[in-house]
């Protein structure tokens, strides 16, 4: 009944028939929940378009059109002070675009933002007095130490003499890099600039910190680094961070709340496990790893075993070099059955099993899942704009 | 989460009000940017070009003046001589004409990546994110550009007049001071010019590298009297052919006409007037009488403020274009996508 067929191949193919709105609601069941126990309470409800909202970042109808181009598509966003939140999409989804417009670095075609309260394109000095930004790619002045970039920054933020000094160390030590900072820029790694960067933003106090990107070219170690980095800022002095990456599964971690972005407009919003609720559909995964399967017929036999079992729509595989098999299960409800199943399966032909649970989605899989419904929805609208 | 922000928020809040008001962006941008300009290699180079420009016909100017000294000490401007004898036989070897062509490399040197530098660096976005106008920015490049090259010409033109003061034993006269201070101004402005052309250069083209070079190349036709000048001159040439003496002289005043569109022949007349106050005049004759009455004319020095008379069209377009050219800089600038 169910084919063997390559894993990617099967995916592609199954997700766009994935229904569009969750049927009803379900409490969380994920063990292993994406946010991280450092999270605080509750995500709050999107309130986006309340007058007396405190949020530091709100925007309402945000629009950007280049021509005939729509950048940003009305988007409603707001995120609250002691929270991450990640913008999410591809490259070109809008959202530089989006923050170079919080910033007032950029005019809206039509809508508004608020930005510490502050209309960006009103007072622009304003904003970015009380906002830290990290550019994606950030650049340094290459003859210049680390310290004397960020003494440049902190005069043209009105910061001079000892305040400034004392300013510089902490943020230096707040990034771990007072041992490097009176070497030259140009002798920096790549981590350590993103390091500064962000040093760099955090030298005028800033109550929002905007990072575009902050996580982009830099090692796995040096990820972590700057994601925990982020984490303390929130927790220790209760910034709003809002961040954006085009690497979901790097940021999902420590993202209080993600927005997916795709093609300017935001089609998700809400924490990881929330999108996973709603754009995971019904199906979901098991993997069963087992040592030493013998190639050929004996391989097929275990197939069409796994197969065979109640709720499950399809067996991908192993790789060659690799024992992960994946069972594609229709719903939720199906999978304790097939994961009993399977071990007796498993114990009944005497195979080796090393381990078997149930997959997560990950922020990749909901991203994938989500732009595609959304495609779906869009196209008229799109032709429509 | 708020409750417990709320104190931490409102202190530094606070101390971000004592920040204020800030100096002006552009003040703090252009001493940046000035620190960096007089610690470059660039600076060196260019104060060695700019150095050797004045001191090559300098060298030959002083020979020259030390063979006439009997005819010419009783004239009253010696000192300025210095500027603007020539050896025998080469009519351009002069200081003035040196640094004439060698100055608009200053302007072109300190600004031609001043904008897309800070592109190709990325530091572009991260500088706009600072709370200072973006206008900043451009006024104090503008302004760092403009102090280091009036720092250079002056050290170019005390180190030359040292020279005539300890070489030659010459004293200037008053006179000759004033004229010699209005003749830095002017080349100052004139150097004003092509730093903001070079400034609209590295606005409007991205790469560093090619903004040079378009700038080079503009530079190699206007400011070379060999190259452009040469060029339109041949071109009218071939379509004026005078035969009566009337028709020599329209034809001369319209390729001054022409040549007056060029900065450079602006800046070139403007020069030898202020620095040879035997010029009495910068145009060619209309008529043939004129001409005449200009042969016969005795060989006077005119009085300063004759000399600024003559000139003082050509400082008034040269300002003009140095504005025209900033305003033009600066309104890309503004307009501009802060992404590259």
């Amino acid at each position: 009944m169910s084919p063997i067929r390559r894993k990617g191949a099967e995916r592609s193919r199954r997700e766009p028939s994935a229904p569009s709105t969750p049927s009803a609601p379900r409490p969380p069941t994920a063990p292993s929940a994406p946010r991280p126990p450092t999270a605080p309470s509750a995500p709050r409800p999107p309130t986006s378009g309340e007058a007396h909202s405190t949020a530091p970042i709100r925007t309402l109808g945000l629009t950007k059109e280049y021509g005939d181009l729509v950048a940003v598509d009305s988007l409603d966003l707001e995120v609250h002070a002691g929270e991450i939140f990640g913008l999410l999409g591809q490259n070109g989804a809008g959202k530089t675009t989006t923050i170079l417009m919080l910033l007032g670095l950029s005019e809206p075609s039509a809508g508004e933002a608020r930005v510490v309260g502050l209309d960006p394109t009103r007072d622009p000095l304003g904003v970015k007095r009380r906002v830290g930004y990290l550019p994606d790619a950030v650049g340094f002045y290459g003859g210049l130490t680390g310290r004397e970039n960020l003494r440049y920054t902190a005069r043209l933020n009105g910061l001079r003499g000892a305040d400034a000094e004392e300013r510089i160390d902490a943020v230096l030590d707040q990034v771990r890099l007072t041992d490097r900072a009176d070497d030259r820029v140009d002798t920096y790694s790549r981590g350590m600039k993103q390091r500064l960067g962000i040093a760099d933003a955090l030298v005028k106090e800033p109550e929002v910190l905007i990072l575009d990107e902050p996580t982009t070219a830099i090692d796995p170690i040096g990820v972590v680094e700057i994601l925990e980095l982020l984490r303390g800022l929130v927790r220790e002095q209760g910034l709003a961070i809002l961040l954006s990456s085009h690497l979901l599964n790097q940021v999902q971690n420590v993202c209080d709340r993600v927005g997916i972005f795709a093609a300017g407009r935001l089609i998700g919003i809400g924490t990881v496990a929330q999108l996973a609720h709603r754009f995971g559909g019904q199906g979901t995964h098991v993997e069963i790893r087992l040592a030493g399967v013998p190639d050929g017929d004996e391989v097929e036999a275990v197939a069409l075993a796994l197969g065979r079992i109640e709720g499950v729509s399809a067996v991908h595989q192993p790789a060659a070099g690799h024992d992960a098999w994946t069972l594609d299960v229709r719903t939720r409800d199906d999978v304790a059955g097939v994961l009993a199943a399977s071990l007796a399966i498993i114990t009944r032909d005497g195979l080796r099993l090393t381990a078997i649970r149930e997959i997560e989605p990950t922020l990749d899989d909901i991203y994938r899942r989500a732009v595609s419904q959304a495609g779906v929805d869009a196209a008229p609208r799109r032709a429509v704009a | 989460m708020s409750a417990t922000t709320g104190p931490a928020q409102a202190t530094s809040a606070g101390r971000r009000a004592e920040r204020l008001p800030t100096s002006a962006g552009w003040l703090i941008v252009a001493s940046k940017e000035l620190a960096d300009h007089l610690l470059s290699v660039r600076f060196f180079v260019l104060l060695l070009v700019l150095g050797a420009a004045a001191v090559i016909p300098l060298y030959f100017a002083a020979e020259r003046l030390r063979s006439l000294a009997s005819d010419i000490s009783g004239l009253q401007a010696v000192f300025l001589a210095l500027f603007t004898v020539t050896p025998e036989g080469v009519p351009d070897f002069r200081v003035d004409v040196f640094v004439g062509i060698a100055a608009p490399l200053l302007g072109i040197g300190f600004a031609f990546d001043a904008v897309n530098g800070e592109r190709s660096e990325g530091t572009l976005p991260r500088l706009l994110s600072q709370p200072i106008h973006r206008d900043d920015v451009v006024n104090g490049k503008f302004a760092a550009g403009l102090i280091v090259i009036a720092l250079v010409l002056l050290a170019v033109m005390v180190g030359i007049a040292g020279f005539g003061l300890a070489r030659l034993g010459i004293v200037p006269a008053a006179s000759e001071v004033m004229r010699l201070v209005l003749w830095y101004l002017v080349t100052v402005l004139y150097v004003a010019l092509w730093l903001a052309f070079g400034l609209l250069l590295s606005i409007v083209i991205r790469r560093g590298a090619t903004a040079a070079l378009a700038g080079f190349g503009v530079w190699l036709f206007v400011a070379i009297p060999y190259f452009g000048p040469r060029f339109i001159s041949a071109i009218l040439g071939i379509f004026l052919r005078p035969v009566s003496g009337e028709e020599v002289l329209g034809a001369q005043g319209l390729q001054e006409f022409v040549l007056r569109f060029l900065p450079s022949r602006l800046y070139a007349e403007a020069s030898i007037v202020l620095l040879n106050p035997a010029v009495t005049t910068v145009s060619t004759p209309a008529t043939l009488d004129q001409y005449l009455q200009l042969q016969q004319q005795i060989p006077t020095l005119v009085s300063l403020d004759q000399s600024l008379l003559l000139i003082w069209p050509h400082v008034v377009v040269l300002l003009a274009l140095t504005v025209g050219c900033f305003a033009l800089a600066y309104a890309q600038f503004m307009r501009q996508e802060v992404r590259a």
